[in-house]
């Protein structure tokens, strides 16, 4: 099993580290959390199943010492845009990586069990159990994953020290990727724009979107909160949301590894990645460049070419 | 006027719209899988399926309020001179919260001895607290994280309601816990609901025993643990520092004052404001309080549980809803950190000893 090899791995690399980023069981069995370890005896407490969707790569950036820390494929990602853009020093990170076959939206579990608190989750090949008051329900995984990993290209990750497993290739073809946002650009403007606006109108400014995100560099300096400069009023209008999210979306063109931690913690399920996908799709056209897949790539807004190609198609 | 009412599960949407009738009337509605407290109208599914994501605290504390409006105004026999023209509204129709539940119509008694319950009462949410009924729904049982009992509530708590409603078969059994809610339940769909008082009774009952208690019966905090910065940083390193927690609490009271003007007008808001942000209590001279994420979450958490109850007889300003577990990112739980700080064998030392290399 792999997650009793993770064990072994942690144990193995913890007297090199100040910290091992893992996953332990959260308040109750569908919810995990992430673990901060820094002795042998917290490693027991660690687990790796398909709850385990935080991107924890997130974390690195703050990290001042040496630190290992478990990361999927999709996680990897982060690790390999915080390498191009010179956020992390990679000699300072060990990476555990975990091949994944897919994780689980909670979400999409709670809506399947009526909401009902949960009283105990397994996991068997493919499937999960979860045993509330009222019985127990049975549900594919690959009805209750969230989007991103039903379009997976990078189900090993893509930068790593050690793996808990074999390497898996990937089944999915690389057009689904951007699939939903095909589905969207079907659209007309103005189905478009009123999809948005009630999808906006939910959101409550906690900025947990913000603040998962792993490439949300401003952080405390955002210009959603500053007061100077004042760009973004304080008021909860939809435009201002909107305002908001436009920032937040543009900000990452060309640099969102679509680990989907945006949406995976918005507690107004607003599905926030949607925008952001949509320009990494465009800068894909444009550039031909997809972020987090190559240590040695130069993100496009961090370079710049006489000659962009495709530029004369663009009518730029 | 009956005390004690039957509301056929049917007659919700009759009831409603008789509730709305000279009033506004905020309730849980249906937007794709979010469930948000907003302003009923006919086109708006109501859902009592389960707690709703947000807490109906925004109907009489809204997020973002306009204090005053004010205009700089040139006086043309003295061009020198700028007056400024104030305008403020304290003029709000009546409203009902329908469908909240008990953890959060306790919320509002939370913020009552802030804003109302004293000599300096907040003018905006008093009136609004004043013209607002609450027609409550007990809870069938716990949701995820949820904690009430443990906090002195309950899934049939009637604090802070006027009106409370319990499921039972077909329906629901209400009853009238002010003056205020014994005028609601005058309104001609409401039965007599006398034949199911023992049902409900039963039912609050079962749901009550359902609840967790995280804490040790009357265990006090622990001062030592409380001020160990080794323990905050432990308990917080997950925290993300997004304001999810305290934007979904219904006792979250904290607020910031900005004035958005444009040229010669604007406006003077009161919006939410959140312990968990950087921003918070940051002085105008540069100055922070809370400079470290542990040092604004033990402020969240010592405001809950330890400043506001001693400032208030020891009532607690955490209703257990459970919304800041459940809704957390990285399901950070208030209820374990203070389940740490009410722990009879509570050791500072603890904390820092399993620091490998603590602070070297």
């Amino acid at each position: 099993m792999s997650t009793q090899k993770l064990k072994e791995i942690i144990k193995q690399v913890l007297p090199d580290v100040e910290t091992v980023i893992c996953w332990q069981e959260g308040f109750d069995k569908l919810n995990v959390t992430p673990i901060f370890i820094t002795s042998p005896e917290q490693v027991d407490q660690v687990v790796w199943n398909p709850l385990c969707a935080q991107n924890l790569a997130g974390y690195l950036p703050s990290q001042k010492k040496k630190v290992a820390v478990a990361v999927k494929g999709c996680d990897s990602r982060t690790i390999v845009q915080y390498m191009q853009e010179g956020l992390i020093d990679r000699d300072n990170v060990v990476i555990i990586g975990i091949p994944c076959k897919g994780i689980v939206s909670k979400k999409k579990v709670q809506k399947a069990i009526g909401n009902e608190p949960v009283e105990d989750v397994t996991f068997t090949d493919g499937s999960i159990k979860v045993k509330t008051p009222s019985g127990e329900k049975t549900l594919s995984l690959a009805d209750v994953c969230p989007t991103k990993c039903t379009s997976c290209q990078f189900p090993t990750p893509i930068v790593y020290d050690q793996l808990t497993a074999d390497a898996i290739k990937s089944d999915k073809p690389a057009e689904s990727v951007y699939a939903d946002v095909v589905e969207l650009e079907g659209k007309t403007l103005e189905e478009r724009k009123a999809y948005f606006a009630s999808q906006f109108d939910k959101c409550i400014r906690c900025y947990a979107c913000r603040n998962a995100c792993p490439m949300c560099v401003c952080q405390d300096s955002c210009i959603a909160e500053t007061r100077d400069p004042h760009w973004i009023t304080q008021k909860n209008s939809l435009d201002e949301k909107v305002m908001f999210h436009m920032i937040h979306a543009l900000h990452l063109a060309g640099r969102c590894v679509e680990c989907g931690e945006c949406e995976r913690v918005c507690p107004m399920e607003i599905p926030v990645a949607k925008l952001k996908k949509k320009i990494n799709k465009e800068m894909k056209d444009l550039f031909d460049y997809t972020p987090g897949v190559n240590p040695e790539d130069k993100p496009p807004m961090y370079t710049f070419n006489v000659d962009e190609a495709k530029i004369k198609e663009h009518k730029l | 006027m009956a005390d004690k009412g039957y509301l056929p599960k049917e007659k919700i949407k009759e009831f409603v719209e008789a509730l709305g009738k000279d009033a506004a009337v905020y309730a849980p509605c249906l937007e794709g899988d979010t469930i948000i407290f907003r302003q009923y109208t006919p086109d708006k599914e109501i859902s009592l399926d389960r707690p709703a994501n947000t807490p109906p605290k925004g109907a009489i504390y809204p997020q973002c309020e306009t204090l005053l409006s004010f205009e700089f105004k040139k006086d043309a026999a003295t061009p020198q001179k700028m007056d400024v023209e104030l305008k403020a509204n304290t003029d709000f129709p009546k409203a009902v919260v329908f469908g909240g539940r008990p953890c959060d119509a306790k919320g509002f008694t939370v913020i009552d001895r802030v804003f109302v319950n004293t000599d300096t009462a907040d003018p905006y949410y008093k009136k609004r607290r004043e013209n607002t009924t609450i027609v409550t729904k007990c809870c069938n049982g716990p949701y995820a994280g949820c904690f009430c009992v443990g906090v002195g509530g309950g899934p049939a708590s009637r604090e802070g309601s006027d009106v409370v409603m319990t499921e039972v078969e077909g329906g629901y059994y209400l009853e009238a816990v002010t003056d205020k809610g014994k005028a609601v339940m005058s309104l001609p769909m409401i039965q007599d609901g006398s034949s199911y008082e023992a049902k409900a009774k039963q039912a609050n009952e079962k749901a009550t025993a359902a609840v967790r208690n995280p804490f040790p019966a009357d265990a006090k905090i622990s001062p030592e643990l409380f001020d160990s910065g080794d323990f905050w940083e432990r308990v917080v390193d997950k925290c993300l520092s997004c304001g999810a927690c305290t934007f979904l609490c219904p006792t979250c009271y904290c607020f910031n004052i900005t004035d958005e003007q444009a040229i010669t007008t604007g406006e003077r808001i009161r919006s939410w404001d959140s312990c968990m942000f950087q921003h918070f209590t940051l002085e105008t001279s540069g100055h922070n309080p809370r400079p470290a994420k542990y040092k604004r979450f033990r402020n969240r958490v010592g405001h809950k549980f330890a400043y506001y109850p001693e400032k208030y007889d020891g009532a607690i300003a955490c209703t257990g809803c459970g919304r800041c577990i459940r809704y957390c990112p990285v399901s950070v739980d208030i209820s374990e950190i203070v389940g740490y700080l009410k722990d009879p064998k509570a050791d500072p030392k603890q904390w820092a000893a399993d620091k490998k290399d603590a602070k070297n």
